[in-house]
């Protein structure tokens, strides 16, 4: 009875939250007991740890552009940052001290890559503080190809101990037979060690934390100063909101999520390698339209669409060649039933419609009378 | 010296094909307040139509080139009759999706119709236009033809622009679309004036890039797009001459940074070159080197 | 000493002079009212009192304080808090967190207390919850609460903006143009809310209106601005019968 009491006395956002987080563990149970009794075939297993990183990608993104309200192209450009380090430290920790226990590399993998996404995030936070709308979302989107291109011609070498550092070429000059290349160019990192068994489960608790501090935010008095910068800026400031201070704390935020997320994408596929598919703005893209198909501002909404869209071309892979088609005609058929009007009207009227027909299926019309 | 001449004419021939993809993200922004995302992948359909007749009939080049202009005339306004005539009025990210959809669906179209490898293509004209300045110097036939279709083009819309009715409606319809449509201003012919006539110079720029590439694929028209976007932010979106300059900008800075880079064996980060160059410019002057500042009022 | 002293304000638009040699001097609890035809330079003179706009020359003065070419998040934290002439809520969040957000700087609670949930964050939000249906009660908005601010009606969004501005805790609050757009019945109640929030807060007021039957029922002094100008100011009825008033709003 207290419990039931409790609950009523929740915010709304808070019983929201408790309510996604639930079904989240729900789902999770369930394909923890499937993975168990091995009933999930190869590639549905496949699947599981990219739903999770397009998870974190989907909702980090849906702070900056549902909450904060400014269009980002290069959200993909912090991820490029995460995989680089998180591969970089888990390839080093792994090359000096291979007896070094997974729990200690990885959670370290994964706390500097998500870090220095953040310090990233903080560099493309300049512009977006001086400039808006379409304007800005081409910068983020330089600064997204920019990222990955830097990473594409970098090369480190480990040297009897001591990092060798340098740009583009064929290779570092006078390296001793021993070295070892750490990152190469635009071969990438590789190699790096992966998740493993348990991925799935740790790429999960990522996500669900991810899930947790992001409701945590937008429902705060963080949040709410972040949001009221998106509805009216200058009544913001009216208010006495430091803009600056709040813009660079979403923006930070999510380049530190989106870095973590590309922590688990390198040490999901093994490497890290600075590829346009792969870093570049069409990955961007990709996770703009979760968050654009998921409701801008719903964290729910960028969840859903991130698992749907992360399995759909999977999924439709049978189709082959025929699959980013059926992708790109679904991607505006969808855009066009949200968005336009006209069409949002037919469709509720059907949806009446049948709703009505069920519903006197079941309700016996009253006899009129004689 | 030669070197550096050669550099910037190639710059220049680069920056024409940009200049006039960029008119077709400028016009159409300025009008529809969207970025139609699919206009680099007209591009490519305009270069698939060039190189099919060019490849599988005896026509002479120019009928080539009319048909990629018809072609993408009528595949732009359909698109934009289609995809984005229902959603105006909505969100412009909504529409901003709706046009990445469009982008993959080109592609993919053209993936499944023309294959997925790049088909090589030289017309045989342009390099009788060649023009050899001294022993080490030689303009490219393409070089010319870009600029001199740059040029008559540039100055065809400024005149169609200000001295023609539809021109002015354009205008008036991306000053204010809702007063102009009290003025009896046809918002929606208007708008599909302006996509019918940024398609055709994407056809145009089909052929130009062939000319200048001697090839052609189902993502042609993506890093081009990307690039020509960059321009017309670099000169101030929604501003005709802004798309020229921007674009003979960006054509120049980018061959200079690849001579540059090369030397460094760094080629790899010319694209990422051009980039940096646009965020300064930006941070220096937030609406591009012709884009006029619409101040909030308070 | 006035609760705000202002001397020789002028602002420069490139050749314009919008606003030339301003000067006010508003008592603390006065209600007082700037009034002039459209395009006198009213809201020019509000937006540079709240740092939106840097003045080319002049002083403010609050209390004493030189607030002049602070920004305005600075000179929101030093008590003045204003309302905009055509409505700035935040449209998409609830009515409840519109006064919530008012009342972020009442509050000390960073992101980390906020991201972890930790005790701090509970007690703040308790506090906020509180404070802010104290003030949505003074409105009458209390049963509109989990409303988004862009569903609620014309007259009660203007109330919204008012219970906002009221809850960074100011010391002068700044009306413009409040009965804007709103019929007779409307903008009778809203002169009840207004004196009401000087009673119960014992607020300064400075209002811009054209509505001359707010004016005259509840300003105490006015100050008329002509062409960027102060054309005259004194007690309210004195004010509204001065020939060179009446031939500004009328013409000759």
């Amino acid at each position: 009875m207290a419990l039931a009491a409790k609950w009523k006395n929740m915010r709304a956002s808070t019983r929201k939250k408790l309510l996604m987080l639930g079904g989240m563990l729900v789902v999770f149970a369930i394909l923890q007991l499937l993975l168990s009794l091995d009933l999930l075939s190869n590639q549905i297993q496949s699947w599981l740890v990219p739903c999770c990183y397009n998870i974190i990608l989907a909702v980090s993104l849906n702070l900056t552009v549902g909450i904060l309200g400014e269009l980002s192209l290069g959200h993909a450009g912090f991820m490029c940052v995460g995989a680089f380090v998180g591969a970089f430290v888990s390839k080093y920790f792994d090359t000096v001290n291979p007896d070094l226990s997974a729990w200690i590399r990885l959670p370290l993998a994964l706390v500097l890559g998500g870090i220095v996404a953040g310090l990233f995030g903080l560099i493309v936070g300049v512009p977006v503080l001086r400039l808006n709308g379409d304007y800005l979302a081409i910068v983020t989107l330089a600064f997204g190809e920019i990222i990955w291109n830097l990473f594409n011609v970098t090369r480190v070498s480990l040297d009897n101990g001591s990092f060798r550092v340098g740009v583009g070429g064929t290779g570092l000059s006078n390296l001793s037979a021993d070295a070892v290349p750490l990152v190469d160019g635009s071969l990438g990192i590789t190699s790096v060690p992966r998740l493993g068994k348990g991925g799935f489960a740790i790429a999960f608790v990522l996500a669900f934390l991810t899930v947790l501090l992001v409701m945590n935010l937008i429902h705060s008095r963080t949040g709410r100063a972040i949001k009221a910068i998106r509805d009216n800026r200058i009544a913001a400031e009216s208010i006495g909101i430091n803009i600056t201070k709040y813009k660079l704390i979403a923006l930070v935020v999510s380049a530190f999520l989106a870095g973590i997320a590309g922590v688990l994408y390198a040490h999901n596929a093994g490497q890290a390698v600075a590829t346009q598919a792969d870093y570049g703005y069409v990955m961007s893209i990709n996770i703009l339209v979760f968050v654009v198909l998921g409701g801008m501002g719903s964290t729910l909404g960028s969840m859903i669409a991130a698992v749907v869209l992360t399995i759909l071309p999977e999924w439709l892979r049978f189709l082959s060649d025929y699959r980013m088609l059926i992708y790109a005609v679904v991607l505006i058929g969808m855009m066009l039933v949200n968005g336009s009007p006209a069409i949002k009207a037919v469709v509720d009227r059907g949806r009446q419609a049948v709703k009505q027909k069920i519903k006197n299926l079941f309700i016996r019309q009253p006899k009129k009378e004689a | 010296m030669n070197d550096f001449l050669a550099t910037l004419i190639n710059g220049i021939s680069l920056g024409s094909m940009y200049a006039l993809i960029a008119l077709g993200y400028t016009m159409v922004y300025g009008i529809a307040k969207m970025l139609n995302f699919a206009h680099g992948d007209i591009i490519m359909v305009g270069g698939i139509t060039t190189f099919t007749v060019m490849q599988y009939t005896n026509m002479p080049p120019w009928v080539a080139v009319l048909a990629a202009v018809a072609v993408c005339t009528v595949l732009g306004v359909v698109i934009e009759k289609v995809a984005y005539k229902p959603l105006r009025g909505v969100s412009s990210l909504t529409v901003l999706i709706t046009a990445i959809g469009v982008s993959y669906l080109l592609q993919n179209v053209a993936l499944l119709t023309f294959g997925t490898e790049n088909k090589s293509y030289s017309f045989s004209f342009l390099t009788a236009l060649n023009w050899q300045i001294n022993e080490h110097l030689i303009i490219q036939g393409s070089t010319i033809v870009n600029v001199v279709i740059m040029l008559v083009i540039m100055v065809a819309l400024l005149l169609f622009v200000h001295f023609t009715k539809q021109g002015k409606a354009m205008r008036a319809v991306s000053e204010d679309n809702g007063a102009a449509q009290l003025m009896g201003i046809n918002v929606n012919a208007t708008i599909s004036l302006t996509f019918a006539i940024g398609s055709a110079l994407a056809g145009i720029a089909g052929f130009m890039y062939i000319g200048t590439y001697s090839q052609i694929g189902a993502y042609a028209g993506t890093m081009p797009g990307i690039k020509a976007f960059t321009a017309a932010v670099f000169g101030g979106i929604g501003s005709i001459p802004g798309a020229m300059i921007g674009g003979i900008a960006l054509g120049i800075i980018e061959q200079f940074s690849k001579s540059i880079l090369a030397q460094f064996q760094l080629s790899a980060l010319a694209d990422a070159i051009v980039f940096v160059i646009l965020i300064l410019v930006l941070l220096i002057k937030p609406t591009g080197l012709l884009g006029r500042q619409i101040k909030e009022k308070v | 000493m006035a609760l705000l002293d202002v001397q020789n304000l002028s602002i420069r638009f490139g050749g314009l002079q919008a606003v030339d040699q301003f000067h006010i001097a508003v008592e603390q609890g006065q209600l007082y009212g700037l009034i002039g035809p459209n395009g006198a330079g009213k809201t020019t003179v509000f937006n540079m009192l709240t740092g939106v706009y840097k003045p080319t020359t002049g002083t403010i003065l609050l209390d004493g304080a030189d607030i002049t070419g602070k920004n305005n998040v600075q000179i929101s934290k030093m008590g003045i808090a204003r309302t905009f002439q055509n409505i700035r809520l935040f449209s998409e969040m609830s009515v409840l967190d519109n006064v919530k957000v008012g009342l972020h700087n009442q509050v000390k609670c960073g992101l980390f207390t906020n991201i972890l949930r930790l005790p701090g964050d509970y007690k703040t939000e308790k506090q906020m919850n509180e404070k802010a249906m104290q003030l949505l009660e003074v409105f009458g908005l209390q049963d509109d609460v989990k409303l988004r601010a862009r569903n609620l009606p014309y007259g009660k969004q203007r109330k919204l903006e008012i219970a906002r501005a009221l809850a960074t805790n100011p010391r002068l609050l700044l009306l413009d143009e409040p009965a804007a757009g709103m019929n007779p019945n409307e903008t009778a109640e809203l002169m009840q809310t207004i004196r009401l929030i000087r009673e119960r807060f014992e607020m300064t007021i400075l209002l811009i209106e054209h509505d001359m039957r707010l004016v005259s029922g509840i300003c105490e002094r006015l100050t008329v601005l002509n062409f960027g100008s102060v054309l005259c100011e004194g007690e309210t009825s004195a004010v509204l019968r001065d020939p060179e008033v009446v031939k500004a709003y009328l013409g000759e």
